[in-house]
């Protein structure tokens, strides 16, 4: 046989391989950051000056463009005043990865600059809230709706079409509207992420429901299951790994809603952060604060997917190494009765 | 080569099959179809499925429903199991007659429709559960019914874990589990290979002999129908009618060596002449033209 190759169409990659490339997909972009950031030559468009020479309006550390820097230098040397010196610097809003990197440790060990002003951490907090409590109520309604609709098409035809009607307003438009009702402070934001997610959620979960095999609904009512044990002990198990599943994408989009939301009122957590540490020019924190939530949000899209896999074993046709081997173990020890087939495909 | 023994008339039975036949017409009919019809709202006007069946099936008979596709058996079991409705007629389980599906009416359906995220034992549960049954008195039941069906070592096992036979199996053992009256079966075997079908057969009868239970089984396979069944109803596509009722004339106990046997061939030939007309028709000529070249004649 032939080395298996990288590039063929729709063949799965070995466990390393695919490994290998989940690495790479990470430090690819490192690296081309790494370049732009620590290469001179490949962008650096500034000057960072270091010793302003004779030019007045110069100070060390001001950035300027490197054609104008230039022309300063001539100007001085021509009028035969000392001229400023400098080195090629990129723009402060790319810092290179290792001060953001030492940012995502001094960002949380830093006081805020102005008394009263939120820690990261708090803000960070702040931001947890919000989503915690956006999405615990949107699911609270939305999972039971959905599932009336997939469940029922007189529940879906009487509230899809408005659902699907107000999906298309974009939720920040709501902004407003909900300062005005629900005040200045933690309820306009969750409300937000509320409108964002609820009404999606809605028609997704109805879509999950609606998906399960109309065989084991007619398999349920020749064993005498009634319409509440229908819905109950046939569509709701058979569908709940899928809604789970569906309930990991939507937290996603929750997170997306949420920097909209914590500007609405008084704007607040990991978003206030970000703006004011833009203010202050320390990009650095901006992509440090940036980098957290992708942290956040990927750590938990894995956690979420390692419980589910888990919590619905019946839905994973490959037995985990330890079942597998406890199987194989019964086998060998219990020979199978006459009857049995003792070899069950695989 | 010897010549073949001329094969005997299909209906003609030997004494103690038409004894078996007169017993079993003594027992109480369990299920009666009544002038059951069923059309389809079609392109052109309605498109009639099943025309004017009807149909009395006595207490633990195995009754085969064989035809062409498209002459409507599924449409007629579904009917039965009430997951849908006749246009006209009515059905009647122990005189009573029938609305929806119920428990009474078990069934056993092509594509096994196990409950994935159930076990084994807690398909066979369903059930009983659905009955409102105590549970430590369903789960002794239950386990009866695993041992009945011979999976004891795969009680605690999940669907995707077992073979097609396995998986109908369990099937079997929950459509029987509620104690239904009448056991429907949609083409069970259909799906399994040729020697996992043969041994599911067997073990069909098996079970059959072993439960106070009536089967009417729906299949497109002969030698399945005169295995299996006591009588075979031969329905004919457009509309869906009954052709033919065969009493089956291969004596019980059966097994696949009567395959050969001169009743067995008889009925066979018969069934395959209702069914297949067109095979006994001489062929029509298809105008083929050669389209490869071919170096030697082979014809």
């Amino acid at each position: 046989m032939s080395r298996p190759r990288w590039f063929a169409v729709r063949q799965e990659l070995s466990p390393l391989r695919r490994r290998l490339l989940g690495g790479v997909a990470f430090l690819l972009p490192l690296l081309l950051w790494s370049i732009v950031s620590y290469v001179p030559f490949i962008w650096h468009p500034n000057i960072k000056v270091i010793e302003p020479g004779e030019v007045s309006w110069m100070r060390p550390g001001l950035q300027i463009p490197r054609a104008d820097f230039a022309k300063e230098v001539a100007t001085a040397q021509a009028a035969g005043v000392r001229p400023p010196t400098g080195e090629r610097a990129n723009p402060i809003y790319l810092p290179p990865p290792h001060a953001v990197g030492r940012a995502l440790y001094t960002a949380f060990t830093t006081a805020p600059v102005l008394k009263g002003d939120l820690w990261l951490h708090e803000s960070l907090a702040m931001s947890l809230k919000t989503i915690f409590w956006g999405f615990l109520i949107s699911s609270a309604i939305g999972v039971p709706l959905g599932i009336l609709c997939g469940a029922f098409v007189s529940a879906s035809r009487l509230s899809e079409p408005f659902v699907d009607f107000v999906r298309y307003m974009p939720a920040p438009a709501f902004g407003a509207l909900m300062v005005a009702v629900l005040g200045i402070h933690l309820e306009p934001k969750v409300a937000i992420i509320v409108i964002g997610t609820f009404f999606q959620q809605v028609l997704v979960v109805a879509n999950t429901v609606r998906k399960v095999d109309g065989g084991l609904i007619e398999a349920a009512q020749t064993l005498g299951a009634k319409r509440r044990q229908l819905v109950l002990r046939v569509l709701l198990p058979a569908s709940l790994p899928d809604l789970y599943n569906d309930l990991r994408i939507l937290l996603g989009w929750a997170w997306t809603y949420l920097i909209v939301a914590e500007v609405v009122g008084v704007s607040s957590g990991i978003t206030f952060f970000i703006n004011q540490q833009a203010k202050y020019r320390s990009f650095d924190n901006v992509y440090a604060a940036i980098l957290i939530i992708g942290f956040i949000g990927l750590a938990t899209d894995q956690v979420l997917a390692f419980v589910g896999e888990r919590l619905f074993v019946w839905k994973n046709p490959r037995p985990s190494r330890v079942r597998r081997f406890i199987s194989a173990t019964m086998a060998r020890l219990l020979p199978a009765a006459p009857t049995e087939e003792t070899t069950p495909a695989a | 080569m010897s010549t073949p023994d001329p094969l005997p008339e299909y209906l003609r039975q030997s004494p103690a099959v038409a004894a078996r036949f007169a017993k079993l017409k003594e027992r109480p009919v369990v299920m009666e179809i009544d002038r059951l019809s069923r059309q389809f709202p079609g392109e052109h006007g309605p498109v009639t499925a099943l025309r004017d069946i009807s149909l009395k099936i006595h207490r633990r008979e195995l009754v085969c429903v064989i035809g062409p596709s498209g002459c409507g058996k599924s449409t007629l079991i579904r009917i039965i199991a009430g997951l849908d409705e006749p246009t006209s007629g009515r059905m009647l389980v122990d005189g009573k007659e029938t609305s929806g599906p119920s428990p009474e009416r078990g069934m056993v359906f092509q594509g096994y429709t196990l409950f994935p995220w159930r076990t084994v034992k807690q398909n066979v549960l369903f059930g009983l559960e659905m009955a409102g049954r105590a549970s430590s008195e369903a789960e002794a039941d239950a386990r009866q019914w695993i041992d009945l069906v011979g999976l004891r070592n795969f009680a605690d096992n999940y669907p995707h874990q077992l073979s097609g036979g396995m998986k109908q199996r369990v099937a079997i053992a929950r459509a029987l589990a509620p104690n239904p009256r009448v056991l429907l079966m949609d083409e069970p075997f259909g799906a399994l290979d040729a020697q996992t079908r043969a041994q599911m057969q067997s073990h069909l009868l098996e079970i059959w002999r072993n439960v106070d239970v009536t089967i009417l089984f729906i299949t497109h396979d002969l030698d399945e129908a005169i295995l299996l069944a006591d009588r075979i109803i031969v329905l004919k596509a457009n509309p869906g009618e009954i052709q033919e009722v065969i009493e089956v004339s291969v004596p019980r106990p059966r097994s696949l060596e009567q395959l050969q046997s001169p009743e067995f061939q008889a009925t066979r030939r018969r069934l395959d002449e209702l069914i297949h007309p067109k095979l006994h028709a001489p062929a029509e000529h298809l105008p083929i033209t050669r389209l490869t070249q071919v170096g030697d004649d082979v014809e």
